[in-house]
């Protein structure tokens, strides 16, 4: 890949960094000086950490032997195209590995390749979802900085998810993902396109003769992602008018706070206390802001992920489906005798083994998905819940700030006498 | 919530029937406790305590829905005495409000006359009735009513008016005297001329000042209002679409087996969250009303302010009329022409005027003079007798409004406080409820 390098952190020319030393954590300088990944806000912060802290334990039950962390986006300009590399950093104690310690660059695209051959290997496990390739609303710009850090954080947590995966972590091209310099030579190896074409061919052939029967437990399963979807849509798009009414509110806030001090400025006694709620209502403002943030960098994220992850289970049982409707096409070809009973005989057992492992693989991943999606977004819940009650805290403790000084206050002036 | 409570001011009556303000400056609570102060609330207890639908003919015999607004009045002495006799009442239209207001405002024109509630609902956000019949429009029109009475009751120099105390006290027939002061001639004279514009020379500074005064407190109250109306239609929404939090949790409970129970209860406190809304903007409705009271209170302060200029213009021109009689009889007397004039001009043409007729027109001169220097010394001491006695209104005025609005300020901090509480309790309570998830 030749070209230059440019850096995607464009926030030294678009911020006016002031002397508050709180700021660095708000800047959206990509990286610190040891390579972490810098969120945008300290509660996004705090809440990320828990939140990948949490996951970590649940699925284990004991500590983690993997981190992996994506930062430091950069520009790379070739001559056909723009895009964006990531980093991506792994430490780990597991004995597969031969360094505790690995360096690789990725883009966007090897992501994709990495989940499409998880997806070859397991086709009836339970994936995560990438970020999506382009986001129709709000965002225009592939190159916009608030896209890039949405996208890397979720590419993060994809990276992450599959680690905590107790099949998914251990499969070779996850390593080969983590560790491998260049991934072009691996991306030609293994079935890769045809054996795609292959599956989807017979998928299509499937689909429609229909399945005979699927299994009680399965049916089920479909009907709840179908009814899991709508919800958790639902509640992404409610989130979503949320924070748009929330800024709309924070617009009108804005044009508020001025109104009491224009009038201060006509008046003699009343200045002092007009000039006070303007301050409070321009304090609330700025904690209104903290709770749009903490929606848009905490909740909003994790259930659009969910939404994703519908759609891929949907996937996942067409997949399932269509492995037991091959066993079936095949079954039927052997009772019809006119073929050759041996070797059908035997292919016939390969697939349904084929069907047995696809099946108790989808059981097996199903309530580690459960339990999964339940922790993700009950501590996504948890947080928004926190963050409201501490936005209404401090909004609380800015008013009653204003009533103390109004009480302290008249003690000193009762005795001025004629103010004009 | 009743807008800042009025209390009674002190007035005396001295002798000769002028009122005077006793000192005011400090707590004018506690020191009208003691005071015998004499304005009518002190020895009349008031309120408007409720309000009905009437139906009736009006003046052009066509039937109309109206509100009429209950004032109940007791004397002071019998509730000091612990004796609770039932109060007086009557039933009063918004329109006999505004006649009472008019009286007053030409009777006392050196008076800033408190405001009535909106005739119509202004700065309404989208939630907000814009209907003269809505039962919360009504309520808080009651309240403002209420608050009219209460503020010229405790008036030093309005709460001794007889015609406040036939509103108060005689149902029927209290129009008419109204109309037999004959304060409607005056009420148009006097609309004749504020609405003209006319050159002072030399109004008072002080009034001037305050004019611009009035008008800057117009301009920013009604911005505020506007900005406040805004914010809360914002806000509405808002809370009200956590509501659909509650929908969707509801039914996304169903089909969850852990989770359901813990979506389900943080889906009803969602709903909570979403309807506590409506309270908390109806009392914040409070809060603009006792800012819209002082935006209306602005346009009473310009009419004093304007009557100045008025009684000052025509002292004006009552000495420029007599300043040039008085030139024209030194020119007759001695014959020596300072200023152009016609008649100059022809007696010059035509000879001299007969002694006889010269006699004759200096005494008119004379006549006029005497005329023209009564005329002034009435319009020097109408002017004089404005401005103190507006400027003295002035003050007061002044120190209530500070007073006023500095409580209105701490009660929408008040608000704001309870509006958090309620906040976090909600969450704190959803957050329990995610915490079972």
């Amino acid at each position: 890949m030749s070209g230059q390098t440019v850096s995607a952190d464009f926030s030294g020319h678009m911020l006016d960094l002031e002397e508050d030393e709180d700021l660095e954590v708000f800047s959206k300088n990509t990286s610190l000086a040891d390579g972490s990944p810098v969120p945008n806000s300290p509660s996004s912060m705090i809440n990320q950490y828990r939140l990948e802290e949490d996951t970590a334990e649940q699925q284990n039950g004991n500590t983690k032997d993997i981190f992996i962390t994506v930062d430091d986006p950069e520009s790379h300009v070739t001559a056909i195209e723009t895009f964006i590399v990531y980093r991506v950093l792994t430490k780990t104690t597991r004995s597969e590995f031969d360094t505790s310690e690995y360096e690789v660059r990725r883009r966007y695209q090897d992501f994709l390749w990495l989940r499409s051959r998880l997806e070859e290997s397991h086709p009836t496990l339970i994936i995560h979802p990438l970020p999506e390739k382009f986001v129709m609303r709000g965002m225009v710009e592939r190159f916009n900085e608030d896209f890039i850090q949405t996208r890397r954080k979720a590419l993060q947590r994809f990276l992450n998810k599959i680690s905590e995966h107790p099949i998914l972590s251990y499969c070779q091209s996850f390593k080969v993902f983590l560790t491998a310099q260049e991934l072009t030579s691996h991306k030609k190896q293994g079935a890769g396109f045809l054996s795609r074409m292959g599956e989807t061919m017979r998928a299509v052939a499937n689909s429609v003769r229909g399945l005979r029967s699927r299994p009680a437990e399965f049916i089920l399963m479909q009907e709840y992602v179908e009814a899991f979807g709508n919800k958790i849509s639902s509640v992404d798009r409610v989130t979503q008018r949320i924070i748009r009414e929330q800024r709309e509110y924070l617009d009108e806030l804005k044009q508020y706070s001025p109104t009491y001090t224009q009038w201060a400025g006509s008046e003699e006694e009343l200045a002092e206390p007009l000039k006070s709620v303007a301050s409070c209502v321009e304090r609330c403002s700025k904690e209104t802001e903290e709770r749009i943030h903490h929606l848009s960098d905490v909740l909003l994220p994790v259930l659009h992920e969910y939404v994703l992850c519908a759609e891929s289970l949907k996937a996942v049982m067409k997949r399932r489906d269509n492995i037991q409707a091959e066993f079936e096409v095949k079954n039927e070809a052997l009772a019809s005798k006119k073929v050759d009973q041996e070797a059908l005989q035997e292919e016939v057992d390969g697939l349904a083994d084929r069907v047995e492992q696809a099946n108790n693989a989808l059981k097996g991943d199903w309530s580690h998905w459960q339990n999964s999606m339940r922790t993700d977004l009950k501590s996504a819940f948890i947080s928004t819940a926190e963050k409201n009650v501490e936005y209404y805290e401090k909004c609380l403790a800015v008013w009653e700030s204003f009533l103390l000084s109004q009480k302290v206050e008249p003690s000193d002036d009762r005795n001025s006498g004629d103010v004009s | 919530m009743r807008p800042g409570s009025p209390t009674a001011s002190v007035g005396k009556m001295s002798e000769d029937g002028k009122e005077e303000l006793v000192g005011t400056d400090d707590d004018s609570e506690n020191t009208a406790m003691g005071e015998e102060g004499s304005t009518l609330l002190r020895r009349m207890e008031m309120c408007v305590a409720e309000a009905e639908k009437r139906s009736g003919k009006n003046a052009v015999n066509m039937q109309e829905t109206f509100t009429v607004y209950l004032i109940e009045t007791r004397p002071m002495d019998a509730v000091a005495d612990g004796r609770n006799p039932a109060p007086d009442s009557l039933w009063r239209r918004y329109s006999e409000f505004e006649l009472l207001r008019n009286y007053l405002v030409v009777t006392y024109p050196y008076i800033i006359v408190p405001p009535l509630p909106e005739k119509r609902a202004e700065f309404v956000w989208h939630k907000l009735s814009a209907d003269n019949m809505d039962p919360d429009f009504v309520e808080r029109r009651r309240v403002g009513l209420e608050n009219f009475l209460l503020r010229v009751a405790s008036h030093p120099v309005l709460s001794n008016d007889k015609i406040l105390y036939h509103f108060l006290t005689e149902e029927h027939g209290w129009k008419e005297v109204v109309y037999e002061t004959g304060f409607q001639a005056k009420a148009d004279s006097r609309l004749r001329a504020l609405s003209a514009t006319f050159r002072v020379r030399n109004p008072d500074k002080r009034f001037m000042e305050m004019k611009h005064y009035s008008d800057e407190l117009q301009s920013h109250t009604s911005q505020l209002l506007r900005a406040r109306a805004r914010v809360a239609d914002r806000l509405y929404g808002v809370y009200k679409v956590h509501g659909n939090y509650g929908r969707v949790f509801s039914e996304w409970s169903a089909i969850e087996k852990e989770m359901g129970d813990g979506l389900q209860s943080a889906g009803h406190h969602m709903d909570a969250y979403a309807a506590s809304i409506d309270d908390i903007l109806e009392e914040e409705e409070h809060y603009a009303d006792q800012l819209k009271e002082y935006l209306f209170y602005a346009e009473a302060l310009r009419a004093v302010c304007r009557k100045h200029e008025l009684t000052q213009f025509e002292l004006e021109m009552a000495s420029q009329d007599l300043i040039s009689k008085k030139q024209q009889r030194e020119e007759l007397a001695t014959g020596i022409v300072r200023t152009f004039s016609f008649k100059g001009m022809t007696n010059k043409l035509f000879g001299q005027e007969a002694p006889e007729q010269r006699e004759a027109r200096l005494k008119l001169l004379e006549e006029l003079i005497a005329e023209g220097e009564e005329t002034v010394k009435e319009k020097t001491l109408e002017c004089e007798e404005h401005v103190d006695r507006a400027w003295v209104d002035v003050q007061r005025f002044k120190e209530q409004k500070d007073k006023d609005l500095r409580e209105a300020l701490i009660n929408f901090a008040v608000m704001q406080i309870s509006m958090c509480k309620k906040g976090i309790q909600v969450w704190s309570n959803a957050k329990e409820c995610f915490l079972k998830m």
